[in-house]
């Protein structure tokens, strides 16, 4: 379990732009990702409201996707996102955290597709939910 | 307004375009945290993305974080899309740049969806945006994003995107 847990922070230390967003992996298994991104007033879009900028929430997402892939029980040796599609259903309340839930549901040689949905602390009402394909690199 | 009037000279054109730009840049801290910066020739706009080394996301390909893509161009995205929002208020003196403190500026508009088309792997040096806005109306908008680095022709990224307009009264 330890070691899982050290895996996990590793992966995203390795992310020079995940880990400048302050992002901690909570969860890697299976195909299935959930990764945390701590409010900061650097990332804010609106000055006006605090809300924290789109672009951040996209970061989030796309890293969370790309580790579900990577994830996946069919182990692939690498992935790039080919395309990304997000949705913002609501505005994250400012000073709360966002995480992002990510799965995997299919894989093919080349393919792997992914959704995922975000929420601040108030967990069941999503902030974004986003869907995407990523490549599949050589299996280790 | 003087309709037939001698032209402005161009140094006060130019200084109420640019302190309204920046005004509407500088206010958003997440900008400032990319480093991203505009040029602007008449109306439009580059967005260019000074390349720093927290930016990579495969440290193995030294390729760019699909993130800091995608916030690229939601920038470039909102910005020119507010810019061209914003423009003819601007130029008819409705929006005042030219008082001591900062310009009162609209809200920015909201991005309802973004869809991202990730062509080849962003290279670890500058990268360049401009947006075409497909249509601008009073509630919606939507717009288009190219991404380049080297080569204009050679996209490494593309995304279209449709947006909320803030509305007279916020």
């Amino acid at each position: 379990m330890l070691d899982k847990l050290r895996m996990a922070e590793q992966f995203i230390a390795a992310l020079p732009y995940s880990a400048a967003l302050g992002m901690k992996l909570e969860e890697l298994n299976d195909g299935v990702s959930v990764i945390a991104m701590p409010y900061d007033e650097r990332f804010v879009g609106d000055p006006r409201t605090g809300v924290i900028h789109g672009g951040a929430v996209s970061a989030l997402m796309d890293t969370c996707c790309g580790a579900a892939v990577m994830s996946h029980p069919s182990n692939p040796g690498g992935t790039a996102t080919i395309d990304l599609r997000i949705e913002y259903l609501r505005i994250a309340k400012p000073g709360q955290r966002i995480t992002a839930r990510a799965e995997c549901y299919h894989v093919t040689r080349s393919v792997a597709f992914v959704r995922a949905t975000a929420h601040d602390e108030e967990e069941d009402n999503p902030v974004a939910t986003a869907t995407g394909s990523f490549t599949v690199e050589g299996r280790r | 307004m003087s309709v037939r009037g001698k032209p402005e000279a161009v140094h006060i054109v130019k200084k109420r375009r640019d302190s309204a730009l920046r005004a509407l840049v500088d206010g958003v801290p997440y900008i400032k945290f990319l480093g991203i910066e505009f040029d602007r020739r008449g109306d439009e706009l580059t967005g260019v993305l000074p390349f720093s080394e927290k930016f990579i996301g495969n440290p193995m390909l030294s390729a760019l974080h699909g993130g800091v893509t995608a916030s690229f161009l939601e920038v470039t995205s909102i910005i020119t899309l507010s810019w061209a929002y914003l423009w003819d208020d601007l130029e008819a003196g409705i929006i005042k740049v030219d008082g001591e403190g900062e310009p009162t500026l609209p809200r920015l508009p909201k991005t309802i969806d973004f869809t991202l088309d990730y062509l080849r792997s962003g290279l670890p040096r500058d990268a360049y945006a401009r947006a075409r806005i497909n249509r601008l109306g009073r509630r919606y908008a939507s717009v288009q994003v190219d991404a380049w680095q080297d080569n204009r022709d050679k996209l490494f990224a593309q995304a279209t995107g449709h947006f909320l307009m803030p509305q007279r009264r916020d």
